[in-house]
């Protein structure tokens, strides 16, 4: 039970962190985010979240190393 | 001196007993290792020494000097809210764990750098370059990411032009931006330059990487409309789709006709990669370049933690000597003295100029809580410099012969077997023609000779080190094969991505002059801006493609001195802020390592200037022969002479620009250091203190 609890905790955070290193933010935090303080707003699908994060990513300056 | 402000609850713990042994013992090991790095002379020592040291040398710097800066330089609060917690907007400012942002706070330095430059320093030895790396980071380079880091999120996640314009004034603002769209076009000029070299007359190679361009349109459409979202899914599908382009490679190279069709000279490959960076940045990302982000991205992770097990693993001897006698700037991989060009070389690694747009960009808008700045900042940078480590002991553990015929221009070595060995040999490494030729054929290549660059050095020591642990006809060749495809995959993405970067800069640029150019979605302001991005690395890609001394050689300097020239602006940047916060006990921790890099680019840039090494010596040597009516190889006509004559007057102005650069900065930086240590109270431009706990969950 313990254990596959730490594998589904492990799995979450390595999920969250290959998607974040590809400038896709967490899609639930989000969700939540709208629900809690924007209530009035659509919520996008999953897929629409990632269209707009997939742009959003190559816009601004920076973004990766030599 | 203002009193001291209570420090971090979670830092003022005293350390135990056991505590106090564990460092005692960490210390007294690292010390023995390191002197065993040092020290030994006459026989070859096991690289785990190297890496033993490099260890407990970051793990010390890690928990006290790292800690030292945390609690008395950027004094970081973990009661202080963040950007994050203040503007959560469940999008770019979201409050994320730790390791998750140190997870993409390490994917976002990581790049070819590291792996460049402690290859190209070998050649002075490994000692040199292995100290550099030390001493570098965890004084300079690691203290840079920090505290940018650190500044910034006290400024709502500010970036590092906007914090200039704030702390030194709106010109010296300007004029750093300035300086870091010269320095990118320089990045990619000199990124591409060294896929070009891994590339130069290898079909296999070619066909590998020209490969990821279908598999990345495929990737593309397959996330658009196929599966949308499935990030892990389709780098999957790509991951098994390049694994087999590396086998398919084998079989083209193997045919002569497939193998002519993929037969590249470095010029051809200039004008290739020119072509595909124009239309990569104009396409819609979500169809070349996103997709083949993720993949490098991954890749890259894995590849780094395949090197590092490859390295515990095989356990290789370090066949190049501790110091060579080219310390003294004699070198054929670059020239120059070790002081400053070895501190220009190794840039990445050391000390990164570029990390302090990272640490000043996404990064300060994730980070949930101050106490975890040090370890994303200072850990993160730690963290790049072992990769250079790794890249060190991959390149000394080669045949010291091997290394010098891949890194030597074939102004130096000629161009066969035989020429390369002799010349070589001469130097004091001995090395026989077959030795040569049997690790080109190993590899599945033709010739390994005058592939500098980093990237091919590389990939022979990671295909050794690999071969050591899992032996197998053949597999040398698809190791190195696979090492080359993963260098030029995450280059390539950095190319696409910054060719788009560099594309908003100019468009802003421009738009002060004429308005509509600044639009970005606009056609013709998009096109125009693409072509002056794509011309200006794409003319420093060629000009070294076709340099007499291998390109490498010309442009690595260049890259070196304005990596550093940015590591010195972000620096200087922390150095004011530390005075204006009226802590000048401390304006040392910034302040030297700024010093030492401002020293080091003014020293380099004045030999590239002046001098027997200078690029003004190489165009009056060229335009002396042409006055003499005599053609001086590579060149092939007198028009050749003269474009290498214009390209080096080029270059040479580009290094006074790059000086000037400096001097105007530090001008700015001490204005600023002198008006705020004459006031007696603090003047930098902090947010206000808001505390954690009264920031209400229901934001905004």
């Amino acid at each position: 039970m313990t254990t596959l609890q730490t594998l589904r905790d492990f799995r979450k955070w390595a999920v969250q962190t290959a998607r974040l290193c590809c400038g896709v933010p967490d899609y639930d935090v989000y969700v939540k985010h709208l629900r809690e303080h924007h209530p009035e707003r659509p919520v996008p699908s999953y897929a629409e979240f990632f269209r707009e994060r997939q742009v959003a990513r190559y816009k601004g300056t920076g973004g990766r190393c030599c | 001196m203002s009193t001291v402000s209570p420090a971090p609850s979670h830092t003022a713990i005293p350390p135990s007993p056991a505590g106090k042994i564990l460092w005692a013992a960490i210390a007294i090991v690292g010390a023995w290792c390191l002197g065993v790095v040092a020290l030994r002379r006459g026989e070859p020592i096991n690289a785990i020494w190297l890496v033993a040291a490099a260890i407990a040398v970051f793990v010390i710097g890690y928990r006290f000097y790292g800690r030292f800066v945390e609690r008395h330089v950027l004094r970081m609060d973990a009661s202080r809210a963040t950007p994050s917690v203040l503007r959560n907007d469940g999008l770019d400012y979201v409050p994320t764990d730790k390791w998750v942002v140190f997870g993409h706070h390490f994917a976002a330095i990581a790049g070819a750098g590291p792996l460049v430059g402690p290859v190209l320093a070998a050649q002075m030895g490994y000692l040199p370059g292995t100290l550099w790396i030390l001493v570098g980071v965890v004084f300079a380079g690691a203290v840079q990411d920090f505290m940018i880091l650190g500044l910034s999120l006290r400024r709502d996640g500010r970036s590092l032009g906007h914090m200039l314009r704030e702390e030194l004034g709106p010109t010296a603002g300007v004029v750093a931006m300035f300086g870091v769209l010269v320095l990118m076009m320089i990045v990619l000029a000199v990124l591409a330059l060294v896929v070009v070299k891994a590339l130069t007359h290898s079909p296999w190679g070619t066909f590998t990487v020209a490969c990821t361009i279908p598999i990345a349109l495929l990737m593309g459409v397959y996330l658009r409309i196929i599966r949308p979202g499935k990030i892990l899914e389709v780098s999957i599908i790509g991951l098994v789709l390049l694994l087999a382009s590396i086998w398919a490679g084998a079989h083209v190279a193997a045919s002569p006709a497939w193998a002519a069709a993929f037969d590249f000279d470095a010029s051809a490959l200039a004008w290739l990669l020119i072509a595909y960076g124009f239309c990569a940045s104009v396409l819609p990302v979500w169809l070349l370049l996103a997709p083949r982000d993720y993949l490098s991205t991954f890749l890259k992770i894995g590849t780094i933690a395949l090197l590092a097990l490859a390295i515990f693993l095989a356990a290789p001897t370090l066949q190049m000597p501790a110091l060579t006698k080219f310390i003294d700037g004699t070198g054929p991989v670059f020239q120059g003295n070790l002081f400053p060009f070895l501190f220009i070389t190794i840039a990445c690694g050391a000390v990164s100029g570029w990390h302090s747009i990272i640490a000043s960009g996404t990064t300060p808008k994730l980070l949930s809580s101050e106490g975890e700045a040090r370890m994303v900042g200072y850990g993160g940078m730690l963290m790049e410099a072992f990769v250079a480590i790794m890249a060190l002991v991959a390149a000394s553990s080669l045949h010291p012969g091997v290394y010098f015929s891949m890194n030597s221009p074939a102004a130096l070595i000629g161009t066969t077997a035989q020429s390369a060995a002799a010349a070589i040999s001469q130097w004091g490494f001995v090395v026989t023609p077959d030795e040569l030729l049997d690790t080109a054929r190993n590899i599945g290549e033709g010739s390994i000779l005058s592939r500098a660059g980093g990237a091919p050095t590389l990939a022979v020591g990671m295909a050794q080190l690999l071969h050591g642990i899992i032996p197998g006809e053949g597999m040398m060749a698809f190791w190195y094969h696979y090492a080359i495809l993963f260098e030029a995959l995450f280059i390539l993405t950095t190319v696409d991505a910054g060719t788009r970067v560099g594309r908003f800069m100019i468009q802003e640029i421009a738009g002060l002059a004429y308005p509509p150019l600044k639009k970005t979605e606009s056609w013709t302001g998009n096109l125009v801006a693409t072509v002056v991005c794509v011309g200006l690395w794409g003319y420093f890609l060629y000009q070294g493609a076709v340099d007499p001394l291998g390109g490498i050689n010309t442009l690595w300097p260049l890259f070196g001195i304005a990596n550093q020239m940015l590591a010195a602006i972000a620096l200087m940047l922390a150095t004011v802020v530390t005075v204006k916060l009226k802590r000048e006990r401390y304006v040392w921790v910034p302040g030297i390592p700024a010093i030492w890099l401002v020293t080091c680019t003014l020293t380099a840039g004045f030999y590239k200037l002046v001098g027997p090494i200078s690029f003004t010596a190489a165009a009056q040597k060229y335009a002396q022969a042409m006055q003499d009516g005599k053609l001086l190889a590579p060149a092939k006509s007198a028009a050749e002479m003269q474009r290498i004559v214009t390209n080096n007057y080029v270059d040479a102005a580009l290094t006074a620009v790059f000086m000037l650069l400096v001097v105007t900065m530090a001008a700015f930086a001490l204005r600023a250091i002198a008006r705020a240590w004459r006031v007696n109270h603090p003047t930098a431009h902090e947010e206000p203190y808001v505390a954690l706990g009264s920031v209400p969950t229901t934001g905004h």
